[in-house]
């Protein structure tokens, strides 16, 4: 029996492909000298990579001194407390429909996951996408419809045009939640870091696929390192470890793209314009394992306050800050920028589990740790 | 006809004329149970024969939407019921079906309810015997809750379950996985997907039948119903004590199927089916048993998808096209929708 | 976010609010086309985009696919002649 096929994913998904790819990998890998004892350590910025990695056992196949360092590119997973429970807050007044991604509903807050206060009687439903929350909003006039707006770039655009469909249509039962934010940020936080050794970076495909590949530029002119845009698929990722591995080899440091067929140069105009129109960038914005980070975050213009949740209910950034301590002994920070490996982590299946977690990194499906303990049978060496 | 309400009404429920009405013409001129006293009074030949045992399940029906492409929860009630002994080896014989119906649902619905049941009745060769009526105020519902025992009988001499698993046996599925589960999740409306899918409710009776005889040694048989294939296997592997591996290239997908997964991250291995069972077989015997299994419709995908093996005990994994491999656990809460 | 899926639009189905019908493996589902739409709504039609939470983001070059995927043909070729080649070495020795 052959698995159906998926025109423009299944080719980039030829195990054939992906063997060659493995076999000049570890040429590459031996030429530069690289062992499991002295690494290449190459970050995957983007939780969508760290899944993909996992999902096809990448990580098992690859040449020993190639060493993937899991990034901070899951919106769930940087979502801080307090930014959770404030989703609690807002679901649980009175004629509220909170909607969202699945994504995010098993983050725990302080008091309670999204899920839990739904099953405690919130009105909390799972969405695909913002447009399905404008139509609930439609349908339910005497409601007020909140749409939690997570994510980086890639997701960004469609909660603009949704607002500024929104606007159009006069709705004045629609707001949205923003939890907006930009992946350059905490890139160039990662880099100032000196505790981090970054070789060489494969750089999100969806998130690029709207600003294009230039922002990066930074990475390869100012730190020295090899960025690569990647395409999801594994021979995608392959070919991009490739890529960054050749650069290291030649002791260049460029910003490529492999993932040409979807990322054009200089990315989507009509999303740019979107959340240029729509967004402005917050003074600071805080990060789960990352603090506070400047110009990170994205908030509602005035000119559209009557679809902010913040100001409608007067709520999260709208009022100042609110200091939410993260759960003790959680270590999601320090994993989720790469500093520790799951596994290393002291709660790992032990204080934390997909059935009881302490921190977003274990819900979440990007999350490292739960990439381990699902795929990577990592929970053998915790119990 | 004596009934003529559109709409079930709190009076329906009441024990009085309105509910015989509404018993009699909607449930037992269709059912036709033997007798008309509160309890059923059986008997089978097969029951009485030294070393045959009684198989007894119940289940309960919440599905919603109560009818989507492929079937409705009528439908479903029966052939959970029969599959859940069918998998154990018994020859399914009699079914009870308990209603909790929420006062005005249509009346025209129950019918059609009503008569899925028969048809997969008859299709099964099993009679419903005995059942209630009870109506619960509007709201205090989902329409219509179904809920029903089952018995059957295991014939002397066959002895199937996990426990008897062993490394090295075949792992069997009988066609395409995830169908319904996927029909279910575009038929809910929410996710705004429409899609050419039927439910692959079925009842399974006959393949089980037919694949003991063409393959006595057959070890154990689950359905693969909430949870998928995926949380079959982990419970199977776990009470027998021994790890499976699944060939990622022998699953056997339809491109709809795979497309909804695509479409919202979910992986198919946890998707419900409701007319797939999973076994394990004698690694000698399966070739009688895909045999067995693809003389009849609702085997003619049949495949082995895997082994058993004598790995970390009730460890499932997962070999790659790529030949790498990955755990495939035990899910989790409910699967949501990925976005990322 | 980065869920993305490849889709053909396969009909416009509501030009002012910029929706289309996309299809994925059989599986068909209302996308808002704006970050796609040329001038010319219906000359969408056919065309492979890349779908992330039901809007069609970028347009997907079916050239540049081809193109990686030749890369990737020209890889597997070089990596058939220098084991080849190692092979003749190897016998020669």
């Amino acid at each position: 029996m052959s698995a159906p096929s998926l025109k423009f994913a299944s080719e980039f998904r030829d195990p054939a492909a992906a063997k060659v790819l493995l076999a000049a990998i570890a040429r590459k890998a031996d030429a530069i000298g690289a062992t499991r004892a002295k690494p290449v350590h190459i970050m995957e910025i983007c939780g969508g990579h760290t899944h993909s990695i996992f999902r096809y056992g990448l990580d098992k196949l690859i040449h020993d001194g190639v060493e993937f360092i899991h990034g901070p590119g899951c919106p769930v997973c940087v979502l801080p407390m307090a930014r959770v429970d404030e989703c609690v807050e807002i679901a649980e007044k009175p004629g509220v429909i909170f909607t969202t991604f699945g994504d995010a509903m098993r983050v725990p807050g302080h008091r309670k996951s999204l899920i839990q206060a739904k099953s405690a009687g919130a009105d909390i439903r799972m969405v695909y996408s913002p447009l399905d929350a404008l139509e609930l909003a439609r349908r339910n006039p005497g409601r007020e419809v909140v749409f939690f707006g997570l994510g980086f770039e890639t997701t960004t655009p469609s909660t603009a045009l949704s607002i500024q469909q929104a606007a159009r249509e006069g709705l004045t039962n629609f707001s949205v939640f923003c939890n907006h934010i930009t992946v350059p940020e905490p890139i160039k936080a990662l880099l100032d870091d000196p505790d981090m050794t970054l070789d060489g970076f494969i750089g999100p495909g969806h998130v690029s696929m709207v600003i294009g590949i230039h922002p990066y530029d930074f990475i390869a002119a100012d730190y020295g390192k090899p960025i690569v845009v990647a395409g999801f698929e594994p021979t995608d990722l392959l070919q991009s470890v490739l890529m960054v591995l050749t650069q290291i080899a030649e002791g260049r440091a460029a910003v490529e793209n492999q993932y040409g067929r979807v990322v054009p140069e200089h990315g989507n105009p009509v999303s740019l314009a979107a959340i240029a129109d729509v967004y402005e960038r917050r003074p600071s914005f805080e990060w789960r394992g990352l603090g506070e980070i400047d110009a990170s975050g994205l908030r509602i213009r005035l000119r559209y306050a009557a679809f902010d949740a913040e100001e409608k209910f007067g709520i999260g950034y709208a009022t100042g800050r609110r200091n939410v301590p993260e759960m003790e002994g959680c270590a999601c920070g320090s994993v989720m920028i790469g500093k520790l490996k799951p596994t290393q982590c002291p709660q790992f299946g032990k204080g934390c589990s997909p059935e009881m977690p302490l921190g977003a990194l274990m819900v979440s499906s990007e999350g490292a740790c739960a990439a381990y303990w699902q795929y990577a049978g990592a929970r053998e060496a915790a119990e | 006809m004596a009934l003529r309400d559109t709409h079930v009404t709190m009076a329906h429920g009441g024990g009085g004329r309105a509910m015989r009405d509404l018993i009699d013409e909607v449930f037992t001129s269709v059912f036709q149970p033997p007798g008309s006293e509160d309890q059923a009074r059986l008997m089978d030949a097969a029951l009485q024969q030294p070393g045959a045992r009684l198989a007894f399940t119940t289940d309960s029906f919440v599905v919603t939407p109560l009818e989507f492409p492929g079937g409705d929860i009528g439908k479903l009630a029966v052939c959970g019921t029969v599959n859940d002994l069918a998998v154990g080896g018994a020859r399914p014989l009699w079914l009870s079906a308990a209603f909790i119906i929420e006062e005005g649902c249509e009346i025209a619905l129950l019918r059609r309810i009503v008569a899925s049941m028969a048809a997969e009745a008859a299709l099964a060769g099993v009679r419903i015997v005995t059942g209630d009526t009870k109506v619960v105020d509007r709201g205090k519902g989902d329409a219509v809750f179904i809920t029903t025992a089952g018995v059957g009988v295991i014939p002397p001499g066959v002895d199937i379950g996990a426990q008897h698993i062993r490394p090295g046996d075949a792992v069997i599925v009988n066609g395409v996985l995830g169908d319904h589960g996927a029909t279910i999740l575009a038929a809910r409306g929410d996710l705004a997907l429409s899609v050419d899918l039927l439910s692959d409710c079925a009842g399974l009776g006959h393949l089980m039948q037919a694949v003991l005889a063409a393959a006595p040694g057959l070890r154990a048989a689950r359905d693969c119903t909430r949870g998928g294939l995926a949380s079959a296997l982990n419970e199977m592997a776990a009470e027998a004590g021994i790890a499976v591996e699944l060939e990622e290239t022998a699953l056997p997908l339809r491109a709809e199927v795979a497309g909804v997964c695509e479409l919202l991250g979910l992986d198919p291995l946890y998707l419900a089916n409701e007319g797939r069972l999973v076994l394990f077989c004698p690694a000698e015997q399966a070739e009688a048993a895909l045999a067995a299994m693809r003389a009849l419709p609702e085997g003619e995908g049949a495949c082995i998808i895997g082994r058993a093996n004598t790995g970390t005990p009730g460890r499932v994994t997962l070999r790659t096209a790529f030949g790498g491999a990955r755990l495939v656990d035990m899910l989790v809460g409910e699967q949501l929708p990925r976005i990322c | 976010m980065c869920l993305g899926i490849p889709g053909k639009i396969i009909a416009i189905t509501d030009a002012a609010r910029l929706m289309a019908m996309a299809e994925v493996s059989g599986v068909r589902r209302e996308v808002n086309v704006a970050c796609v739409a040329g001038n010319d709504l219906e000359a969408l039609v056919g065309a492979w985009t890349l779908i992330h939470v039901g809007f069609a983001m970028s347009l997907i070059d079916e050239d540049e696919a081809a193109r990686t995927l030749e890369a990737l043909r020209d890889l597997g070729e070089a990596q058939e002649a220098l084991e080849q080649m190692a092979a003749a070495d190897e016998a020669l020795a």
